[in-house]
């Protein structure tokens, strides 16, 4: 098993206390930071290399770096723990078992962007770990290491939990803004960039819970040490959440470069596919990302052996490849239907989009009438291309990326997989699961 | 009629401290939490009275909290039973027999997803990603998360909520003192 920095002590009993969370080292990296100019941390951040690890993969050093510095202007730094991409489970993991690495994360970045009140916006499912993350927040203003003159430094941090209802859609940094206001959770167009003008119009950043507790370790063992572990642009070491037909599912810590065998196979991690059945496919980054057959994820097109980083799993773009995304990873085995899986993941773009973009709104719902009638047995050869039709349509022409994350399932289902389409269309009687049902609330199937 | 519709003491105290974590005049802010409290002291549910007194304490038009409280999925508009049994149904649990545990819940039940048990003890209702994949399936009820559910293990969980009879919400009243 590579470095594990985030989930080094996860299982010493009680590390979620303060107490037992100090005696392994806890709040050493704040200490640290408060004695370092602000300045100093954020060139720390940028010399780690490290990359924003909900999803996107933007450089966390240079986000931080945006940030408006107006006279007079408060500034907020954001937490995303909003985590609702299908896959990912492993923000949920790290706040439930180890809250205070995240709370040490928050006091010495907002520290280093210069806000004086943060918000960690949780998920409205989550309320339990809600709770658990106020009883740790709270132990840390008992200790001084929150509210007025933290450690002794003159830095003042008051650090709020505030909590969603039950939208994907505030996943994404805008709209999670619009929902932190007291608003539905309608995505803005950018530029204006939330570091211009985010929450109330102040400077803000938004940084995923996973990123934001990275900043720990970097601190104590310093950016340019933490950029040696991984490979190329992917610094560090990511959380990677693995779930469906394995033998092993869980939250795992990998160093970035981590062949891609080696983590479906090992016993470390994934240990293979249960039940001796055959690898199919994979959705290696949360649902959004392109599903990949599974030869095309152990190697490149090029004939090499893929690796666990940003580059290696991009490596032939859409074409041949995906991407690391989120890091929920979605393993499908021989007895997975695509199309079924497909029109799951449709339906679920269709539910969660907040209805501004007409492509987004009107084309997932398209999309899932569309699929839902090919598993019906009743669909045509010609509904395969009007799929691709639409998801192209879609892609590129809305305000926020779900658009995209609602198409490129679509696409690379499609590019990857086009005999599943066609077997369905041709010979439905003969596909086991014909007898299924719309959208699970028995409303009355549209007609074909 | 119905009674009247206030937050008790303790609650109502919750709510104030809640408003302050936002700066001045933001206080609107606060509308998602306190919509989680008036489930949790409502019956479970958001009627239109119990918005807008919701409205009334935010200081802000009755429309800005009904225009939330459609768009969350978590916020219910229409009565609820005491157990709202939450089944995840997306990917990774559905692939992992979600689709089997929704059928064996409406077949126990006699009652179809967003369907109330006429005891008024159940209601089923299928939801988006729950964040717990690994252990899937996965259901929710009030704040407790049941994972790697079986058949068997639904019927415990049933039988187990229903000997309680208690009304389970998303805000559980223990954190409320």
């Amino acid at each position: 098993m590579g470095k594990q920095l985030l989930l080094e002590h996860i299982n010493v009993p009680g590390i979620e206390t303060l107490g037992v969370y100090r005696a392994n080292g806890g709040y050493k990296a704040l200490e640290k930071a408060l004695k370092m100019k602000p300045e100093e941390i954020v060139n720390e951040v940028k010399a780690s290399g490290l990359r924003g690890r909900g999803g996107a993969g933007f450089p966390t050093g240079l986000k931080w770096s945006f940030i408006a510095k107006p006279e007079g202007v408060p500034r907020h730094l954001v937490c995303n723990a909003d985590e609702s991409e299908p896959g990912t489970f492993k923000d949920r993991f790290l706040m439930q078992k180890n809250p205070h690495i995240l709370i040490e994360g928050m006091i010495l970045s907002s520290f280093a962007l210069g806000a004086n009140v943060s918000y960690i916006y949780i998920r409205g499912e989550l309320l339990y770990v809600y709770h658990i993350l106020e009883k740790a927040i709270q132990d840390a203003y008992d200790a001084g290491l929150l509210g007025k003159n933290i450690m002794g430094s003159g830095y003042d941090l008051e650090l709020y939990v505030h909590c969603g209802a039950g939208a994907y859609i505030c996943g994404e940094e805008t709209a999670l803004l619009e929902s932190l206001e007291g608003k539905r959770g309608n995505p803005r167009i950018k530029p204006p960039f939330p570091a211009v003008s985010g929450v109330w119009g102040r400077p803000t950043v938004v940084n995923n819970v996973e990123t934001i507790a990275a900043t720990v370790p970097i601190i104590n063992m310093g950016g340019a040490e933490y950029a040696k572990i991984g490979v190329g642009k992917s610094t560090g070491t990511k959380l990677i959440s693995a779930c469906g037909h394995i033998n092993k599912p869980g939250v795992y810590e990998i160093e970035l470069g981590l062949p891609c065998e080696e983590f479906l196979n090992s016993d470390q991690y994934c240990g293979g596919i249960k039940n001796g059945k055959k690898f199919k496919a994979v959705v290696a980054g949360g649902s959004s990302v392109p599903i990949l057959p599974g030869a095309l994820f152990l190697t490149t097109a090029k004939g090499e052996p893929r690796l666990m980083s940003y580059e290696s799993l991009g490596d032939g773009g859409f074409a041949t490849g995906t991407m690391l995304g989120s890091g929920g990873f979605i393993v499908l085995d021989e007895t997975a239907s695509i199309v079924k899986n497909l029109w799951n993941f449709t339906r679920f773009y269709h539910h969660e989009s907040c209805g501004q973009c007409s492509p987004c709104r009107e084309g997932t719902g398209w999309m899932e009438k569309i699929l839902h009638r090919i598993l019906e047995g009743h669909g045509k050869l010609s509904d395969v291309d009007l799929l691709w039709d639409i998801q192209s349509k879609i892609e590129g022409k809305t305000i926020c990326p779900l658009g995209e994350a609602a198409a490129w399932p679509v696409a690379s289902a499609i590019r990857h997989f086009r005999t599943e389409f066609e077997e369905y269309v041709k010979n439905p009687m003969s596909i086991k699961d014909v007898k299924h049902y719309y959208n699970v609330r028995n409303e009355k199937a549209p007609v074909a | 009629m119905a009674k009247e519709i206030k937050f008790t003491e303790e609650t109502m105290a919750l709510v104030q401290r809640m408003i302050k974590r936002y700066p001045e005049g933001k206080q609107k802010s606060a509308i998602i939490p306190i919509l989680h409290l008036a489930q949790m002291e409502f019956d479970g549910w958001l009627d239109v009275p119990v918005m807008d007194y919701v409205a009334s304490i935010l200081k802000i038009q009755p429309i800005e909290v009904y225009e939330v409280a459609s768009f969350y999925s978590m916020f219910n508009l229409k009565p609820v039973g005491k157990c709202l049994i939450e089944v995840c149904r997306t990917g990774p649990c559905w692939l992992l027999g979600a689709e089997d545990i929704v059928r064996h819940i409406e077949k126990k039940l006699n009652i179809k997803d967003g369907e109330t048990t006429p005891d008024g003890m159940f209601t089923l209702k299928t939801v988006e990603c729950l964040a717990a994949c690994g252990t899937a399936p996965v259901i929710q009820v009030g704040e407790t998360y049941h994972e790697s559910m079986t058949c068997e293990s639904v019927d415990n969980m049933l039988n187990d909520y229903k000997s309680k009879g208690e009304r389970k919400t998303h805000y559980d009243k223990k954190h409320v003192h």
